[in-house]
């Protein structure tokens, strides 16, 4: 072997590292960029499994077994595409969804769908402090004193912390949303029929079952998640450029979302649904339900995740809620003000705690009203709301090359579509037929 | 009386024999012919093609009524004209510069004056309308009558801004041209105002302030804008333009923005930059923008250690220096190497004929360009310094490091 050959082994052993070298930085680069994205995607996504939400899942896994677990698939679908166009709309015009209404459709319209927003808004947001008291009473706590320091918590985490830190917490928070996985796994499921039914399409024409399917769809995809989203982006200053790492920023969220969903209907079909506690009508029961058939850390774990998601859309919705408004109508927000310079938006963040922590303290609150209220909101504005979407990201003088394509509107208009269908249905038996399962 | 945008949107137009001719659907101003008369008023009227009165033709304004001197064959059919400034399309609902406010903020109606001349009224445009009156009127005009909603506005809280305080933002700079948008009076506001109202405004709309900003404002608002939003806007300015930008700012705040910048597009702008302040750039570059050599600037003011303070007035007179940030002076000895720093104020007390040397601050403190941001920030704490030399390895000084480049550095971690 004569020298020449050897170093020209060397030579390659020498360019092969650094080009493995080369790949992990590349790796590492393209990492580092999603990383300074992610944020609003995954955010919005989990926080939509709120308590509300939570009470639907619980329900549709005790009444059903793992019989629904098939609609997931096509909810992800729908979660993304609505979202996408969202996020899509603040990387390229870097206005919020409510600025875009307003400048390009004038101030009454702009002025009613924010309205409307702020009592729904007002609705989830008695949701989420009813969805704390239920939680804190099963670790034995009183809602006196759960719901006041619930409510002051949101309150400071709010008014101190930046919106840096409070995104780290927030994302630290849909970490937490991983209870749900270790109940599941407490339960002992069936992971066979559960995967069979996540892909075969299973489905029953009983009115139950369909109403069960509707409030899945209603509760996972509510309208204010996509003025946050949207804000959520711009406030990062994501630019075009930064466009593909958004997009994976909101598939990652609506893929994590319901993947949570899909352990809690699983966690509940293996225990209530098997052992015939098939009448549970919220999260808190099922929590308490869940002890003596899969043991204490199983109920435990339910319901730290109830609360948890609780106190997370708590302190996002009154928050978002009040930006959204003052934007749209144009007075000075955010926390950056004094009351003084902003006092319409201090007013509105007021309200929207005081109030939502305040009802469910009354001591006969109709807390199941309020829930059914906040649902039929959620139902009548989403329409709007989503119309409005995609008026807007169609439009080329707003969003030039990235308006919709073909195929991806026929899916929007689609998923819009049918997404109006089920909740005017939801909406339709929420008003008429209390008793109904859905809440 | 004034009367407001929303109170003429919709109002019936009469001729001069008092028929009807249609009804107000949008208003224009002409800024090449006056920067605040309504010079048109497009007429609708149902399926036919709408109808322009000029300023010349309107005989009386009142809310929901317009009189016209001539009758209704005297007007021409509308078209669309792009240096014409409509006020529904181009300012309702619209965000604007307040330039005496410094802030963003959006319309919500416009004020404008009647003013009667040889026979017609024109309406000049006086206030725009952002609070809660403006808001109101909006909501209510048309659903209840126009005395109750001026009643109920009364009680507001009034927000409104003088239309020569007012600045347009338009992102087209063809359209801006037309419409004869400046941004003098945003050249006079502090570039870190300028900047925090960049950051209202949309992608577009900044691009379209830097584009017409001159290059010295348009540095310094660059070096105080977010470094996400300087690496966007940059990144779509003609090079040509960014490189004159660039060239304006300091070679330690060029070398951070360029640092954001993928290697190509930040070696196309030091191609386009001039050779000696492309290098000095360059050299910045090379610094990790962790340690002290990331953080200094090398355009700093030195003199040999042996002048006497009147040699040094008249060498610094005749030097281009930025004033602003001169306060202290780097001394060297006669082999060129670092001996020491003497502050402005010291000099400025200092007998004429005093020398550099006697001047000099105690202890002696510099730092390699490779020492630890950490060690820069606690030398900076504890001898409450306002500037710290960074020398090489032969201890000759190659930059500063000053109080608000620690500043930045502090509030960015």
């Amino acid at each position: 072997m004569n020298w020449e050959s050897i170093s020209a082994k060397f030579e390659r052993v020498r360019t092969g590292e650094t080009d493995l070298q080369k790949k992990i930085r590349g790796l590492r680069r393209r990492l580092t960029l999603l990383l300074a994205v992610v944020g609003p995607g995954l955010i919005t996504s989990n926080v939509d499994n709120d308590a509300g939400g939570i009470s639907v899942y619980t329900q549709a896994g005790a009444q059903y077994g793992y019989a629904l677990l098939w609609s997931l698939i096509p909810m992800t679908i729908a979660l993304y595409v609505t979202e996408e166009m969202c996020a899509r709309m603040g990387v390229v015009t870097g206005k919020g969804l409510s600025d875009l209404i307003r400048e390009e459709f004038g101030f009454r319209p702009t002025f009613f769908v924010m309205v409307t927003g702020f009592f729904v808004d007002l609705a989830n947001v008695v949701a989420e402090f009813a969805g704390v008291a239920a939680a804190m009473q099963i670790f034995g706590i009183s809602k006196y004193i759960a719901v006041p320091l619930a409510a002051m918590l949101v309150w400071v985490l709010v008014i101190r912390g930046t919106y840096r830190q409070v995104e780290v917490i927030f994302l630290f928070a849909c970490v937490l949303y991983l209870s749900y996985v270790f109940s599941a796994f407490l339960a002992k499921p069936d992971w066979l029929i559960a995967a069979k039914e996540t892909v075969i399409p299973n489905l029953s024409l009983s009115s139950g079952y369909l109403l069960m399917l509707t409030g899945l769809v209603g509760t996972t995809i509510a309208p204010w998640q996509f003025f946050y989203l949207q804000a959520g982006f711009v406030e990062k200053k994501v630019g075009p450029r930064q466009y593909p790492q958004a997009r994976a920023d909101v598939l990652i969220g609506s893929i994590s979302c319901m993947v949570i969903v899909f352990f809690i209907i699983v966690c509940t079909a293996a225990t209530l649904y098997t052992s015939g506690h098939r009448d549970i009508t919220d999260a808190a029961q099922a929590a308490q339900a869940l002890i003596p058939l899969a043991g204490k850390w199983a109920g435990t774990l339910f319901a730290f995740g109830l609360l948890n998601a609780s106190l997370f859309a708590a302190s996002i919705l009154p928050l978002s809620t009040a930006h959204v408004i003052c934007e749209g109508l144009g007075f000075e927000a955010g926390l950056d003000h004094k009351f003084k310079e902003a006092p319409i938006f201090y007013w509105l963040y007021t309200i929207l705690i005081v109030v939502g922590a305040g009802v469910v303290l009354l001591p006969h609150a109709p807390l199941w009203k309020i829930l059914i209220f906040s649902q039929v909101g959620n139902g009548i504005w989403l329409p709007v709301v989503v119309i409005f979407i995609l008026l807007l990201v169609n439009r080329r003088d707003l969003m030039g090359e990235y308006v919709n394509t073909m195929t991806f509107n026929i899916v929007a208009w689609a998923t819009a579509i049918g997404m109006i269908v089920l909740t005017l249905i939801l909406t339709y038996t929420a008003i008429f037929q209390p008793g109904a399962p859905a809440p | 009386m004034d009367i407001y945008a929303t109170e003429l949107m919709g109002a019936k137009a009469y001729d001069a024999a008092g028929n009807y001719v249609g009804r107000v659907r949008e208003f224009f101003i002409e800024p090449a012919e006056a920067p605040n008369r309504v010079s048109h008023y497009l007429l609708s009227r149902g399926n036919f093609q709408p109808l322009v009165a000029k300023h010349n033709q309107v005989a009386s304004v009142a809310a929901g009524k317009l009189e016209l001197n001539v009758s209704e064959r005297a007007l021409e059919l509308y078209k669309p004209n792009e240096s014409w400034l409509a006020v529904q399309k181009d300012l309702l609902d619209q965000q604007i510069i307040d330039t005496r406010g410094r802030k963003v903020v959006r319309v919500n109606d416009v004020e404008l004056a009647p003013f009667r001349t040889n026979g017609n009224v024109e309406l000049r445009l006086t206030q725009v309308d952002v609070g809660l009156p403006g808001a109101v009127r909006r909501l209510l005009q048309g659903v209840v009558p126009s005395a109750v909603v001026r009643k109920l506005q009364s009680k507001l809280p009034q927000g409104s801004i003088r239309w020569e305080f007012v600045n347009l933002v338009e992102p087209d700079p063809l359209r801006r041209g037309k419409l004869r948008i400046t941004h003098e009076k945003l050249e006079d506001l502090h570039p870190a105002d300028i900047a925090e109202i960049m950051e209202h405004l949309s992608a577009a709309e900044r691009q379209g302030i830097i584009a017409s900003l001159d290059e010295e404002t348009a540095a310094a608002v660059l070096a105080e804008l977010d470094e996400r939003l300087t690496t966007q806007i940059v990144e779509k300015l003609d090079p040509e333009k960014a490189a004159d930008i660039l060239e304006e700012m300091a070679p330690d705040a060029a070398a951070d923005l360029l640092a954001d910048l993928s290697k190509e597009t930040s070696e196309e702008l030091l191609d386009e930059m001039p050779g000696r302040e492309a290098d000095e750039v360059r050299e910045l570059l090379e610094f990790d923008p962790g340690k002290a050599g990331g953080m200094m600037n090398t355009d700093f003011a030195f003199v040999g250690e042996a002048s006497t303070r009147d040699e040094v007035l008249e060498w610094l007179r005749g030097q281009e220096l930025n004033l602003d940030q001169l306060d202290t002076i780097v001394l060297l000895d006669p082999s060129a190497q670092f001996s020491g720093t003497v502050p402005v104020a010291r000099l400025l007390l200092a007998a004429p004929d005093q020398r550099m040397t006697e001047l000099k601050m105690e202890p002696l403190l510099s730092l390699p360009p490779n020492a630890d941001d950490k060690e820069v920030f606690e030398l900076f704490d504890k001898y409450n310094l306002r500037m710290l030399t960074v020398v090489d390895e032969e201890n000759r000084p190659i930059g500063t490091i000053t109080v608000d480049d620690v500043v930045s550095k502090l509030v960015k971690d």
